[in-house]
């Protein structure tokens, strides 16, 4: 089974986001970009597949500029088999995102498209959603567990009330939540293979996907600032100020 | 608790625009050490130093290394961290791929050692020996030792040990007295007792691997007599793996001021097989080819411990809310003014700066010359670079662990009380940075190298190497309008140098306690004003990026320039006066007066 997993090259998560002066995004001059924290588990989850002898080859897919191979570049060195990036500089949706990696699937015939549930730069968590509904396909979001038997493969998903599992029929989209695994360090001798490892380029007009960004961002602002707490009397006062004050209770 | 991120940012810019690591891709054999590779690879280390060593480097200090009936037990979580370090290739990287290495450039080499200093040097004490004795056996070793033993050194299954020191004798090695008594078959029995061997015995690998220097029965008396030999702790069986003991034991373990967890032994061994490593007698050669390794590699561990100090201290001085700034109020919506407004914790904190990134920017010059030692296609250059490195080795050594040891005080200062306690872990480093002070050659000895062996060494050419860059750069820019600022102290201290040069080559030639009396002060008046060149190239280098700055990270090198050649480079006066002051003070003093 080929399984196809999407990476995308985000602000590090050590990184202290600042907005731009002109408020039209965030500061990313200079800036440590690494792949996002769930993609990464998304992979790991991938490697862990083929190494039980289930998944025969990976193929990981990034969106994004140039600098985006150094993303592809990590994933290799974690153990996906090559690289697809589809690059371009424009800003790109969700949608756009879900609409190339239906493109992608279509060529690659994946048995599986394991994706992060959501990036952590925009926390849109919609492109596996999107992918599934698109493809046509069975979804399994937020998982923590992936088994897969015969044709199917049950996903162990994170809900409100607790866990849920699903059994899915293959090919499906599966989406990772944080307890799926733990990912791995890659080893150094994994690196220098990495730079070896095939990366192919196409663009999203190679690809005829019109990636046309259909949200306008008008203006991004810092949150607000926290404000100081205060002390108060006795629990007679915390309750009704929960009551009065907060309005949640 | 304290908390360490790798300074990448600087490192790259040491690198790749201080050192031009682009170069290094066009030196035979370092064709793939292109900056598409170095990158991730940096970015992998400092992720295992940040989260895997680092975490592990207070408890392991409270710990400590346990010893029972000869078994050593590393502090909780070691075993796991060496087995994650071991699996992801770290132990290979700067080896010879003949062997199983990654052969990695010893300038990006020198970039993660001292990561991995920062975040746990006990840690790092165990792959550090290991390499140590990998490049003794490495350089000496019989092509069947090499086969039989390298590739497990090289990827860390097995671990190595350099056993010098014995009760009696640690600087004069000629001392010694363990005994090697030839078995006739090409093996050799070893008697006798080492101590203070840095990760002797401990339970992190299946198998270690001692080279020991002793005496062949027949030697010459002195350090002319001592032969080096592999004795490993158990026997190899015939497929190579660990199997009979080999009389090698534990007496017991240190308890030290710093690195705790690292095990520091005493070794007995009795009647141990073991091997020759290169030629009888000519053991302490074979012992510097690993000690040049390691001398530098205790100077990064200065640097190392510097830098992660560093990082605590500027936080603690943002956060601690104390008295207002001596102008008057700088944050009236807080209680108190965080200390940093103050100009002596400035003082201390941009004087600890000024010699981690000084120091870093001087390592990786010297890590680079080795790259050019080992891998240039031009023999004159290659010739040059060896001239240049053993120059600086005892340079590094010494100027970076005493600017580390002073570096880590300064952190410590700041916290105040605060420092003072375990809780954050600043006195760690202070304690940890003491050591590399000593070891491998006290300071004082790597002092004498300088002056007694490096300085004439072929007629002073050594010091060329470091001079002819250094007045070049003087001359071609000290009429510099920008530059000038930072040149001209640069030019001042340099002539200073050159005349205390003069002075050290004629008294000590004359006498040699006026050497003596001088090398450590000469020392630290060349490593200043090697420090102020590479300020200055980094201020030259800086200026012209000011225009593309949105971190403000060149703006933040130039002025640590300016302070360095304004409130650091001054040092060079005091240290020309002493040098030039001669040692007739100390030596004239009555002995019995003491």
């Amino acid at each position: 089974m080929k399984v196809l997993v999407a990476v995308k090259r985000v602000v590090d998560y050590n990184v202290k986001v600042r907005v731009k002066s002109d408020k039209s995004g965030v500061e990313t001059a200079n800036i440590k970009f690494s792949m996002n924290p769930f993609d990464e588990i998304a992979v790991e989850e991938a490697v862990r597949l083929k190494e039980a002898g289930t998944a025969t080859e990976i193929v990981a897919v990034s969106v994004g500029p140039q600098a985006a191979t150094e993303t592809l570049r990590t994933a290799l060195a974690m153990g996906a088999d090559r690289g697809i990036l589809v690059q371009t500089e424009a800003e790109i949706q969700p949608l756009a995102v879900a609409k190339i990696l239906k493109c992608l699937a279509e060529k690659e015939q994946p048995g599986l498209v394991l994706l992060g549930k959501q990036a952590i730069d925009d926390d849109s968590n919609q492109t596996g959603q999107m992918l599934a509904a698109l493809l046509g396909r069975p979804q399994g979001t937020f998982a923590s567990k992936l088994a897969v038997a015969d044709g199917s493969v049950a996903v162990t998903r994170e809900v409100d009330g607790g866990l849920e599992t699903v059994a899915l029929e293959l090919p499906a989209v599966v989406t990772a939540d944080l307890r799926l695994n733990e990912p791995r360090y890659a080893s150094l001798p994994n690196i220098m293979k990495a730079k070896k490892k095939p990366i192919e380029t196409v663009t999203p007009e190679a690809l005829g996907v019109d990636v046309a960004p259909r949200l306008i961002t008008l203006s991004v602002e810092e949150p607000a600032k926290r404000q100081a707490g205060i002390k108060v009397a006795d629990v007679a006062t915390l309750v009704e100020k929960l009551k009065s004050e907060a309005k949640v209770i | 608790m304290a908390s360490y991120t790798a300074p990448l940012r600087d490192m790259r810019y040491v690198l790749f625009d201080l050192m031009e690591g682009d170069g290094l891709a066009s030196l035979p054999g370092f064709e793939d050490f292109t900056r598409d590779l170095i990158d991730p690879v940096l970015d992998e280390a400092a992720k295992i130093c940040e989260q895997v060593l680092h975490p592990i480097n207070r408890s392991g200090d409270e710990e400590g290394c346990a010893f029972e009936n000869g078994v050593v037990r590393t502090p909780k979580g070691f075993r796991e961290a060496y087995t994650l370090f071991r699996e992801g290739g770290w132990t290979s990287i700067s080896c010879d791929p003949a062997h199983g290495g990654q052969g990695w450039p010893k300038s990006v080499g020198i970039l993660i050692e001292e990561m991995i200093c920062s975040a746990n040097l006990s840690f790092g004490m165990y792959p550090g020996l290991s390499h140590g004795a990998y490049v003794a056996l490495h350089a000496h070793g019989s092509d069947e030792l090499k086969d039989t033993y390298l590739p497990k050194l090289v990827d860390g299954t097995w671990s190595g040990t350099m056993c010098l020191t014995e009760p009696h004798c640690g600087t004069d090695l000629g001392l010694l007295r363990t005994k090697a008594i030839p078995e006739g078959d090409g093996s050799y029995k070893i008697t006798g007792t080492k101590i203070f061997i840095s990760a002797g015995e401990h339970d992190l690998t299946e198998n270690i691997i001692h080279l020991v220097l002793a005496r062949l029965p027949d030697a010459p008396k002195g350090v002319k007599g001592i032969s080096l030999f592999l004795v490993p702790k158990y026997r190899l069986k015939e497929d190579g793996t660990p199997g009979a003991s080999n009389g090698v034991s534990c007496g017991s373990i240190e308890h030290k001021m710093g690195i705790k967890a690292s095990s520091t032994c005493v070794m007995n061994f009795d009647d141990s097989i073991g091997w020759l490593v290169g030629e009888p007698n000519k053991g302490m050669r074979a012992m510097f080819a690993m000690m040049n390794t390691e001398r530098l590699s205790v100077g990064v561990q200065g640097l190392g411990l510097a830098e992660a100090s560093y990082q605590g201290a500027v936080t603690y001085a943002r956060e601690r809310l104390q008295g207002r700034a001596l102008t008057g109020v700088k944050h009236p919506d807080k209680p108190a003014d965080p200390i940093i407004v103050h100009p002596d914790v400035r003082r201390m904190l941009l004087t600890h700066r000024a010699y981690v990134e000084g120091s870093r920017a001087l390592a990786a010059w010297v890590g680079r010359a080795i790259d050019h030692e080992e891998h240039h296609p031009d023999p004159a250059v290659r010739a040059e670079a060896e001239e240049f490195v053993a120059l600086m080795t005892p340079v590094v050594k010494a100027l970076l662990t005493d600017l580390g040891f002073e570096a880590t005080n300064l952190g410590m200062q700041v916290f105040g009380g605060h420092g003072f306690i375990r809780e954050h872990g600043m006195e760690q480093y202070v304690r940890d940075c003491r050591i590399a002070q000593i070891y491998e050659g006290t300071n004082g000895i790597q002092a004498l190298d300088l002056v007694g062996r490096k300085l004439p060494a072929h007629a002073g050419r050594n010091l060329r190497r470091f001079f002819h860059p250094v007045s070049a750069f003087i001359e071609a820019k000290v009429e510099d309008e920008q530059l000038g600022e930072f040149v001209q102290p640069l030019a001042k201290a340099f002539v200073r140098l050159q005349q205390a040069t003069a002075q050290v080559a004629r008294a000590g030639m004359a006498n040699p306690d006026e050497a003596g009396a001088a090398a450590t002060d000469y020392l630290r008046l060349l490593g200043l004003t090697a420090l102020g060149y590479l300020w200055a190239k980094m201020a030259e280098i800086s200026l012209a990026k000011l225009n593309d700055d949105p971190d403000g990270f060149h703006r933040a090198k130039v002025a640590t320039a300016r302070f360095y050649v304004e409130r650091v480079l001054p040092q060079t006066n005091a240290l020309f006066a002493m040098v030039m002051a001669g040692g007739k003070s100390m030596m004239d003093f009555d002995e019995a007066a003491f």
